[in-house]
């Protein structure tokens, strides 16, 4: 059984338990041991691009040296702690001036300049686990089923330190509906933004990107769209005035293996 | 042109703005477009001519949703998002400059309203 550092992130602990619950039992289920340190902090939720912004980097930092202390890869669920983690990791291991100002003050046992294996939990099921070996697990597969994979902006870009898919024709959640049995929906919205935090000052804007977004899924005929974001699964059912059911693809993911009551019925 | 704010910006943001070949594609590709005073390319140019106080007087500066497009999509590889942060950051480090405070909170929280939206807004919007 491989070991993974698993970082949940502040909102897996509180709205987006069901993210967070069916990531853990699916993980177990397909003989991934996730391991979360006991002393992370929030990752701010978006990644500070500035070259002189250092204190904002410090939690992603933070986890990426636990990772490297327990020996382990680092695997992240939630859209927005995956993209932080992962430029900040891009970024330590190639600008010098910051991991030296980032190591000035954590003072930590041996410096750290990079070299942490970041995974998305996406990235975990098609490049550990393989699709293929998933598919063969599945027992209550989404047969007929025409699901819509969401990506939002987070998953994917800037594809430079991401380095997950192609970031305007990506394949893993299409690839990992397939997995489960699902038929996925391909739509023009699937990799632009629901709007994100904006519907905190600028409701009318969040609503027009989240509608734009699940309109163009329903055009496509999909019956459910599902994503790996907090803030884009709120977008897209509170603010898009759509009636399309939205999912985190964990919920399915632990439907298909037998570890969750079906509710897509 | 205060200079100062120039030098400032650009270092801060790491772009060299004259790469930009004045293609549009930035602003094009932006979700915030219509939301926005000033769009992507004109922060390029307007930060190369120096004009950058009336950017940090703008609301253009609150509405870039650092969703990447137009870093992914510029076939300059000029990243105008970074432009857009570091320019942010010049009026939201000002003494007072934040953008959204504490108290203001509450009266923008629903039931299911995901921490992670307030964590980001706070991340952009204040110091």
């Amino acid at each position: 059984m491989e070991t993974f550092t698993y970082y949940p992130g502040c909102t897996l602990r509180t709205k987006a338990k069901d993210l967070d619950t069916y990531a853990r039992s699916s993980a177990e289920a397909l003989g991934i041991r996730l391991e979360e340190p006991a002393d992370w902090q929030c990752c701010g939720g978006a990644y500070t691009t500035a070259k002189d912004e250092i204190a904002t980097k410090l939690s992603a930092v933070r986890v990426l040296n636990s990772a490297k202390e327990s020996g382990q890869p680092l695997v992240t669920v939630c859209s927005a702690c995956h993209n932080v983690i992962k430029q900040t990791e891009y970024d330590i291991s190639r600008d010098e001036e910051m991991a030296s100002k980032v190591n000035n003050y954590l003072g930590l046992a041996e410096p750290y300049t990079g070299g942490t294996k970041v995974y998305h939990y996406l990235e975990m099921l098609r490049d550990v686990i393989g699709f293929d070996n998933l598919k063969e697990k599945v027992v209550n597969p989404f047969t007929g089923k025409k699901i819509a994979a969401y990506y939002g902006c987070l998953l994917l870009r800037p594809v430079k330190a991401l380095a997950m898919d192609d970031p305007e024709n990506p394949t893993i959640i299409e690839d990992f509906i397939r997995a489960i049995g699902g038929t996925p929906v391909i739509y023009a919205q699937r990799n632009e933004c629901c709007g994100g935090y904006i519907t905190m000052e600028d409701k009318a804007q969040a609503q027009k990107r989240s509608s734009a977004v699940m309109d163009s899924a329903k055009d496509m005929g999909a019956e459910m769209v599902i994503t790996a974001c907090p803030l884009c699964l709120y977008n897209l059912k509170k603010n898009s005035g759509s009636d399309l059911p939205v999912y985190y693809f964990t919920e399915l993911l632990a439907e298909a293996l037998g570890l969750k009551e079906g509710n897509h019925e | 042109m205060n200079k100062n704010l120039k030098e400032q910006v650009i270092r801060s943001s790491g772009v060299n703005v004259l790469k930009c070949m004045r293609c549009g594609k930035c602003s094009a590709t932006c979700p915030s477009y219509d939301e926005m005073e000033y769009h992507p390319h004109q922060f390029v140019y307007m930060v190369e001519k120096g004009d950058i106080e009336t950017l940090m007087k703008s609301d253009s500066i609150y509405k870039c949703l650092t969703c990447f497009a137009c870093v992914d999509r510029c076939p300059r590889g000029v990243e105008p998002a970074r432009v857009v942060e570091a320019v942010r950051l010049a009026a939201i480090r000002q003494q007072g400059g934040n953008h959204l405070k504490p108290t203001d909170i509450p009266g923008m929280l629903d039931e299911d309203l995901p921490q992670q939206a307030i964590v980001t807004a706070f991340r952009k919007y204040a110091k």
